[in-house]
């Protein structure tokens, strides 16, 4: 495998995030039903990524995962209409579905992994709804597979991958062998609108369903989510009139 | 006890109006809340102008409704009250048609945002005024869809309606007037319309009068939109930008309409002239020949866009043009259209310090050549720095003009270039403004172009829907 000129298949894993959020009552959560979904933007340049790597014909296949509810089926159908071959879908529903978190996903996608046989797997670098940034690294723990995150440039050499990294610091550029993990930062690409004509081929492409007990994952949570509250709302200004009454106010406050 | 703005007797023109306006603030705030009303100095100046060179002239105080409700009632007090209404979307305008001449009431309309109904089957959606024309088409991303009429700002849809506006691929897409299937409009009373019928949006309609063309293009002067059902197209599956250069602009001009009437399904087509290019070669460090230039950019399959391209490029070359260069991929596409989208930001930096004014003539096709030579020669005689550009498939035309704005006699010969231009385009049977539109500037060349009796069916009809005169008072009819 290792000796092949090129990678033969590529998962990919678009999650779906909220386009509005509002605190539930209870403060037990965000209310998820009847908001609209979309898919994260990051997710959306690593899809873009491998359909780009499968345009210069240096794979063969893009497998477009994602793990979630019914809802989540709109998302991969996205990534197919972007230019993935198929999609997989995880059934995660219910009270899975709101514990559902990375240890849980990158558990998952080890699991398909091995089962599809893939030598590269991209990730968005985090979800902008949990930021989180943790199920690509966690991904490759458990394959113990090399990982390039936060990638700005990716490029296939042989049965390496040269990835350059946005860092505190500046670009880090490594090289690392497939099978690898690879997670997508906002400068690697500029992810392509699907056209209506791929949409609708898109519809004709195949998306498996999958439950997790089948990959032998167990969702339990190690995690328990006590509160979720807004920020507190920020205060109003005071206007003063003059400086005097400014330096009064901030004495009064003990600030001075 | 509401604390008086001591600066609005000395902004507004009438005082009638102001303390008129004192008497309604807190019925205005029982509508639309405390924060839905503003008094503030700084507030009401920046609803008093848009990016048009036209001074500020601040309303007495500006209410932010939340939904159509709230604009019919607080319309309703304006009207009782009789105090002026200037509906706000999001200030982009060219032609001051924001300013409160009589002062009033500025009803700024982007907190009515929400993005309706959307019939991805039936190529339509319909949107609130504080959408704009980018957040729809990002809302749009996985439908395959877009809106594609683009003036340069990310402007409010409803306001693009208002106006009638157009951007550089209406040689392909149309402007707003062909591209508005419905409208919802409270009219100066407060009673609520939809032009062509509550939640209808046949893809054609022969029913009645055509009351959505009406309110297009109205500026604001018959009835404020609070909803646009807008016509959608499919997103194009892949793009090629081109950009040739020719030695006189009869020669570019030539190869549009060759191009035209070769049945190519043009997307874009811009003309830029040399001192135009000249200034964008030096903004973004490019080297362009200098002499006129055409950049085209086409929509299709990637088999008709093979078809396009050489179409194309045959009749470029049999007018002469040069250097025809093309590229298919987004970040090659960019950088040869970069001169274009710099077009403004190059002109005004010819020369620092100054302000920018665009003129907005069109013309049929035909007589394009012949206005844009005499329009240069007057720029050189007038002693003005002014920049061409064009879409030219349209035979419309930008003359960008850089003025420094404390030079009164330079501002005095940009005003007289501008007059002579507009009747230039009126004597060759064209209009004075393809795309901006009439606001405060272009009154009397309006009465000049469509002639006293059209004059007084506009006015009998803007005195039939709006008799007292209350809505956006002194813009388009003098």
């Amino acid at each position: 495998m290792h000796s092949n000129r090129y990678c033969n298949r590529i998962i990919v894993l678009p999650f779906s995030v909220l386009l509005e959020i509002r605190v539930k009552p209870d403060n037990s959560g965000v209310v998820t039903d009847g908001v609209k979904h979309s898919m994260n933007p990051f997710c959306e340049i690593a899809v873009e990524e491998a359909v780009k790597l499968k345009e210069k014909k240096l794979i063969k296949e893009v497998v477009a995962v994602s793990c979630g509810p019914q809802q989540s089926q709109e998302t991969i159908r996205t990534a197919l209409a972007m230019g993935a071959d198929r999609g997989i879908h995880v059934e995660v529903a219910g009270k899975d579905y709101e514990t559902l978190g990375p240890l849980q996903v990158s558990k998952i996608m080890a699991a398909l992994a091995k089962k599809e046989d893939a030598q590269l797997i991209i990730l968005g670098k985090q979800a902008i709804d949990d930021d989180c940034n943790q199920t690509g690294q966690m991904t490759a723990a458990l394959l113990d597979w090399p990982q390039g995150t936060f990638a700005s440039e990716v490029s296939l050499d042989g049965d390496k991958v040269k990835v350059v990294r946005e860092i505190d610091g500046g670009l880090e550029t490594i090289k690392i062998s497939t099978p690898a993990v690879l997670t997508a930062d906002l400068r690697l690409n500029t992810p392509r609108y699907a056209t209506l004509p791929n949409i609708m081929k898109a519809k004709k492409k195949k998306i498996a369903n999958v439950k997790p007990a089948d990959l032998g994952v167990d969702l339990t949570s190690r995690l328990e989510v006590l509160k979720v509250e807004e920020p507190p709302q920020r205060q109003a200004g005071v206007k003063v009139e003059t400086v005097e009454d400014l330096v009064g106010k901030l004495k009064e406050t003990g600030r001075i | 006890m509401i604390k008086k703005s001591t600066n609005l007797c000395k902004i507004t023109e009438t005082t009638s109006s102001a303390a008129a306006v004192d008497g309604v603030l807190s019925a205005f705030r029982s509508i639309c809340g405390d924060d839905g009303v503003s008094l503030g100095e700084t507030v009401r100046e920046q609803h008093g102008k848009d990016e048009s060179v036209h001074r500020c002239r601040p309303p007495d105080v500006v209410v932010f409704p939340r939904c159509v409700e709230e604009v019919s009632a607080l319309a309703k007090l304006c009207h009782r009250h009789q105090l002026p209404i200037i509906p706000f979307g999001t200030g982009t305008g060219l032609e001051g048609g924001v300013g409160a001449v009589k002062g009033g009431v500025c009803f700024s309309l982007r907190n009515m945002d929400q993005i309706l109904d959307l019939h991805p089957e039936d190529f339509d959606v319909t949107v609130e005024p504080g959408v704009t024309r980018k957040a729809l088409n990002s809302y749009l991303r996985e439908t395959g869809l877009w809106f594609p009429v683009d003036p340069g700002a990310d402007a409010s849809l409803c306001g693009m309606a208002a106006t009638s506006a157009s951007g550089t691929n209406a040689v392909r897409y149309g402007t707003m007037r062909e591209n508005v299937m419905n409208l919802e409009v409270v009219l100066a009373d407060g009673s609520v319309i939809h032009t062509a019928g509550r939640n209808r949006r046949p893809r054609k309609t022969a029913a009645g009068y055509n009351l959505t063309n009406l309110f297009v293009g109205s500026e604001g002067t018959l009835g404020i939109i609070t909803k646009t059902t807008l016509r959608l197209y499919g997103v194009p599956e892949e793009m090629v930008s081109a950009v040739c250069s020719f030695s006189s602009v009869q020669a570019a001009v030539d190869s549009t309409v060759q191009i035209l009437q070769a049945g190519v399904p043009i997307a874009r087509i811009e003309f830029l002239d040399e001192v135009m290019i000249d200034a964008c070669n030096k903004f973004s460090s490019l080297s362009y020949p200098v002499s006129p230039t055409l950049f085209l950019e086409f929509h299709g399959s990637e088999r008709s866009l093979e078809e396009q391209v050489n179409t194309t490029e045959d009749i470029t070359q049999s007018n002469g043009g040069s250097d025809f260069q093309w590229a298919r991929d987004a970040e090659t596409r960019n950088r040869l259209w970069k001169a274009r989208h710099d077009a403004w930001y190059a002109a005004l930096a010819m020369r620092p310090g100054c302000k920018a004014y665009a003129t907005d003539v069109c013309v049929p096709l035909s007589r394009l050549p012949h206005i844009i030579v005499e329009t240069k020669e007057d720029l050189i005689e007038s002693r003005l720095t002014g920049h061409i550009v064009g879409h030219v498939g349209d035979g419309n035309f930008h003359c960008l003009m850089v003025m420094d704005p404390s030079d009164q006699d330079e501002l005095h010969r940009v005003h007289l270039f501008s007059q002579r231009l507009a009747r230039r385009a009126l004597a060759m049977d064209g209009t004075c403004t393809g795309e901006h539109g009439v606001g405060l500037g272009k009154r009397s060349l309006l009465c000049e172009e469509v002639g006293p009796s059209v004059i007084r069916v506009m006015q009998s009809l803007k005195d039939a829907i709006d008799p007292n005169n209350l809505m956006n008072p002194g813009k388009i009819l003098l």
